[in-house]
């Protein structure tokens, strides 16, 4: 059971020209900020004019730091959150213009692999209803049986053990939790599932797994994943390419490999720097990223990240720098980038 | 079956609830017997004027009424009419207020806005005036006593259910089901529904006491089912000109009164206890 | 670094009622900690990890799981032996405080996460001396408007150690407002602010990016060398462990099978399945390897070593009796009958 890294993730035929299945257009999604008598008092930007394109078969990995907006845009794109701005197009349609039943339709092609397992499990259905559910829903012309069959099969492939079916989700571990959320959305092959942190909490071993179970789906549905997580050397091995999210902006976007192996970005450079390595030297002990991360409710001027950045210069607080597709295979926002 | 034992072991370890309980059991348990238990089954309808307003004997456990009728049987047949009052005015309340709190909490909306507002209307009037008011125009009889009650008391069960629904809507599992491709008739009835159904349970249960209240004033007032009824309230409105001298007339029915009322109450209360989700779920919530 | 014996758990064994049967899922575990000490708790996905760290703090559920054996000594007091309302005023949240693993439960969705800060501080400030929280009733839960203004200072100096901008726009938010990895730093916060001995971290940093994980584990580490804290830390992923435990303990099925010094750990695994855990670490040789075989059921777990049915060297006295504790020397202990010993030397680690 060894996983492999895809052969050439340095893509041949780049993903932009490649067919996309979703498109992504200044998404924008605010959230008011209210005083302590509930008025509102500004917004929270926390998807603030995001645009990337992402191609049939293909895993974009988001990274970012926690609270970003990585979460808010998976849940707009999917439609759990309205947006305040700007458009999704899903296989060559806006998900705008859906109404009720066609946007639950959708949700076969759709899914969003919850980022707390154990809160997104009825607490008062044992496992077994809540892996029924999605089919009850989908595909009702299945018959007890072959959704039992499929169960069945789901849980093997999360590496489950089937008496887990009878217990109520409080009574599993919380990595059996995060494996069986999986198992829930992956159930109905859906063409695009945006995975957020699927990998958390679980061991080397399962994870290896569940990552080989994705492969699997992808060679043999050709499935999309929009693949959230916070393990940059999971992303690094089944990403093929990486977008990098600072305060509701991409900040970076580009190949995996070009982005490992040679960062634009600074806050992308420190992030890199900031992963601990069994072995290395301890992170702890020298870190670089200062400063607090600022509030999102009220943005500093110019680049966002300028308050953190080693490198800013006065130019940085006067305008928002564009994400620029200076390099091949990469782009990035910075002012000094080159 | 692992639950219901869960729940019978919990009434053993909650003392006052098992009295609720026990006390609850047994007016149901009269309610049914009735006709078995009763020392003079005949006197709900039949007088033995010869007899009127004797003390507590042997013969006569709760003595008699002025019209010579055995008492504790009236009682006994009493507490027939109160569980249908209660039970049947609470099952309406209930099917009307938990629907309409379910839809106002779950949509958001002018329509919940008007369905909130107009519940809100009928939780400002005081419920007795109100009760009294429907009762009084529809005319003394059982069927309009329910009418009245549970026109008065669904709005309770529709504030509890928009709250808890408003809260429950916000939980991850109702949003990934919603995301899921759930349909709203699902999420609401499937796992909305379940989820708050303890504090319906609760609710209701408190519920049948205030509503056996409010029963017995209207009958008390003479709105309630018309003589010769064995209702308690109307019972306790027959002993006032007899009082002080035939103190027994009036102090029985409202010791049974008294005794149902807390029976339901002191149940509500220690169900609350025992089906609190967290409790029941063992979640590590205490810090 | 590491002081007197604060926690020490032996033989604990837990079982759960299951419709199945009883799933006996700790199978006596031993554990100790000191002092200004971290130790590291990794273990595959349902192996008990949780379940150890709720034991400790008296938290099992009670209808379902039941303490068939062992003791868990804190500080020298018998916790099984004492009473829950001891446990709930004076050594929960108080004594020993806990970040649990699913962060979004633990906190009420119907009050804002403010009122629940607030809530935490009236009972459990660390203001409040043992005596006092033995001795709350509802006349005493006078909550004073000086104490008050203390508690809600310490609140927002914790918010910001923390990581966590503008403190009092989070305080208003509820708990689905805020985002995972937020909720999580929120649930760390809460167990530091009531300054405890014994810090129970379930998986802390999951949903945290490297670069604020990397803060949170210096604050842990701070706490142990300054305050003398101790930290029982789980955790998948052994860069973090790596980082900052001092010990690492390795539970496989509910029973520990090695404990070592961090370094040791790395370099010097002795039980299998240790020795297969750090080879399936990403990176190592191209990808990410599986270790072949399940997690065994808990109804009716394999005799002797739980490992056996996974294990390349099982013998039958491995199908058997459970291997006793091998010491290997400078706190270094394994329980296998066949340890690797060090001709398996891994390649040196600086
Ligand atoms: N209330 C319960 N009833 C029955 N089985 C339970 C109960 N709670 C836990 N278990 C079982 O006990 C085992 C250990 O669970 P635990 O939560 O301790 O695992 P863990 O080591 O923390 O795993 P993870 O890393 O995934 O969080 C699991 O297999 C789980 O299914
Ligand atoms: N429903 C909401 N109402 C108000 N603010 C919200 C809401 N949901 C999220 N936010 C805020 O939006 C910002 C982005 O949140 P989001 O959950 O998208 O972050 P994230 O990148 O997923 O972080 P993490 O890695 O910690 O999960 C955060 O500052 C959060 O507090
Ligand atoms: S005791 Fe035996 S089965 Fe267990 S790990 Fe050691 S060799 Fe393998
Ligand atoms: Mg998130
Ligand atoms: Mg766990």
């Amino acid at each position: 059971m060894t996983l492999e890294p895809p052969i050439s993730r340095v893509a041949t035929d780049r993903p932009e020209t490649a067919k996309p299945i979703l498109d992504v257009l200044s998404l924008r999604k605010y959230f008011p900020i209210r005083n302590a008598w509930g008025r509102r008092k500004g917004w929270l930007k926390a998807v603030d004019d995001v645009s990337f394109r992402v191609a049939k078969g293909e895993i974009l990995g988001v990274v970012g730091e926690s609270g970003c907006g990585k979460s808010t845009l998976g849940k707009t794109i999917m439609g759990i959150h309205q947006p305040s701005d700007g458009d999704t197009i899903f296989e060559g349609r806006s998900t705008a213009n859906y109404d009720p039943g066609q946007a639950r339709k959708l949700r076969r092609h759709l899914q969003y692999a919850y980022q707390d397992p154990g809160a997104s499990l009825d607490p008062r259905w044992k496992i077994r209803r809540s892996l029924h559910e999605p089919m009850i829903i989908h595909q009702p012309e299945l018959d007890r049986d072959q959704r039992a069959e499929r169960v069945s099969e789901m849980m093997r492939a999360v590496n489950l053990p089937e008496t887990h079916l009878d217990l109520y989700p409080h009574e599993i571990s919380g990595g059996q939790q995060r494996r069986v959320g999986l198992a829930r959305v992956l159930t109905l092959n859906p063409s695009l599932i945006i995975l957020d942190e699927p990998t958390s909490g679980l061991d080397l071993s399962v994870q290896a797994t569940i990552l080989t179970l994705f492969m699997d789906l992808k060679r043999k549905f050709d499935l999309t994943y929009l693949f959230i997580s916070h393990d940059l050397s999971i992303v690094r091995m089944i990403c093929d390419r990486v977008a990098v999210m600072y305060l509701g902006k991409v900040v970076e976007i580009g190949d995996t490999e070009i982005i490992f192996s040679n960062p634009k970005h600074p806050y992308t450079r420190s992030l890199l720097s900031a992963v601990p390595t069994v072995g290395g030297r301890r992170v702890t002990d020298d870190f670089q990223l200062e400063g607090e991360p600022p509030n999102p409710g009220n943005m500093p001027s110019g680049c966002r990240f300028r308050t953190r950045c080693t490198m800013a210069q006065a130019d940085c607080a006067k305008a928002e720098p564009p994400l620029r597709a200076d390099w091949p295979g990469q782009s990035a926002a910075c002012f000094l980038a080159e | 079956m692992e639950t219901i034992r869960f729940i019978l072991r919990k009434f053993f370890e909650d003392k006052v609830a098992l009295v609720g309980l026990v006390i609850i059991t047994a007016l149901v348990l009269v309610a049914i017997f009735a006709g078995v238990l009763a020392t003079h089954p005949g006197d709900v309808s039949t007088f033995h004027p010869a007899d009127r307003l004797q003390g507590p004997s042997l013969a006569h456990f709760f003595g008699t009424d002025r019209m010579g009728s055995d008492i504790f049987s009236r009682i006994l047949f009493g507490a027939r009419i109160t569980i249908t009052i209660a039970v049947i005015s609470v099952g309406l309340s209930v099917l009307i207020g938990v629907p309409i709190g379910l839809l106002a909490g779950y949509y958001n909306g002018w329509f919940s806005d008007l369905l909130m507002r107009v519940s809100d209307i009928f939780l400002a009037v005081p419920q007795i005036v109100l009760a009294i008011a429907i009762a009084q125009t529809l005319g003394p009889a059982i069927e309009n006593v329910i009418l009245a009650l549970s026109l008065t008391y669904w709005p309770f069960w529709t504030r509890l259910v928009y709250a808890e629904t408003r809260a429950c809507k916000n939980e991850t599992f109702v949003e990934a089901s919603v995301a899921l491709g759930a349909s709203p008739f699902r999420v609401i009835v499937l796992h909305i529904l379940p989820n708050i159904s303890s504090g319906i349970i609760v609710r209701t249960t408190l519920g049948m006491g205030s509503t056996i209240l409010t029963a017995a004033v209207l009958g008390f007032l003479g709105l309630g089912p018309p003589a010769p009824s064995p209702e308690w309230g109307r019972t306790i409105a027959e002993s006032r000109q007899y009082l002080p001298n035939a103190w027994w007339y009036a102090t029985f029915p409202g010791l049974a009164i008294f005794m149902v009322v807390m029976g339901f109450n002191l149940l509500g209360d220690g169900l609350r206890d025992i089906l609190d989700p967290r409790i029941r779920r063992s979640k590590s919530n205490d810090r | 670094m590491t002081g007197d014996t604060l926690l020490r758990v032996s033989d604990l064994k837990v079982s759960f009622q299951t419709e199945a049967g009883s799933a006996k899922v700790l199978d006596g575990v031993n554990l100790t900690i000191g002092r200004g000490e971290i130790l590291g708790l990794v273990g595959e996905s349902g192996c008990g990890k949780s379940t150890l760290a709720r034991s400790v703090l008296g938290i099992l559920p009670k209808n379902a799981a039941r303490i068939t054996d062992g003791t868990i000594l804190f500080d020298g007091e018998n916790l099984l032996e004492r009473n829950e309302a001891y446990l709930a005023r004076v050594l929960r949240g108080r004594r020993i405080s806990f970040v649990p693993q699913d962060p979004f439960s633990s906190f009420s969705p119907v009050f804002s996460i403010g009122d629940q800060f607030m809530e935490l501080m009236k009972w459990k400030s660390p203001e409040i001396t043992d005596a006092q929280a033995a001795a709350r009733t509802i006349l005493s839960s006078r909550y004073g408007r000086a104490r008050r203004r203390r508690d809600a200072e310490r609140v927002m100096e914790m918010l910001s150690a923390v990581q966590l901008p503008q403190p009092e726009a989070i305080l208003r938010k509820y708990p689905h407002e805020v985002s995972g990895g937020q909720r999580q730093r929120l649930m760390i916060a809460m167990a530091l602010l009531t300054e405890p001995e014994l810090i129970i971290a379930d998986e802390p940093t999951t949903a945290l990016d490297v670069t604020i994980q990397a803060q949170i584990l210096k604050l842990l580490k701070a706490l142990a060398a300054e305050r003398n804290v101790a930290v029982l830390f789980t955790t998948h992923d052994l860069g973090t462990a790596w980082e900052i435990c001092d010990r690492i303990m390795v539970m496989y099925a509910g029973q520990d099978v090695e404990v070592a010094g961090s370094a040791d750990f790395f370099a010097r695994p002795n039980h299998p399945y240790t020795d297969r855990l750090l080879a399936s670490l990403p990176g190592a040789e191209g990808g990410l390897q599986g270790i072949p075989g399940n997690i065994p059921g808990f109804v009716s777990p394999p005799g002797g070593c739980r490992f056996h049915p996974r294990c390349d060297l099982a013998s039958d006295a491995c199908r058997t009796t459970r291997p006793g504790v091998t010491a290997l020397g400078s706190g270094h202990a394994v329980r296998c009958h066949h340890p690797l010993g060090t001709q398996f030397l891994k390649e040196a680690v600086t």
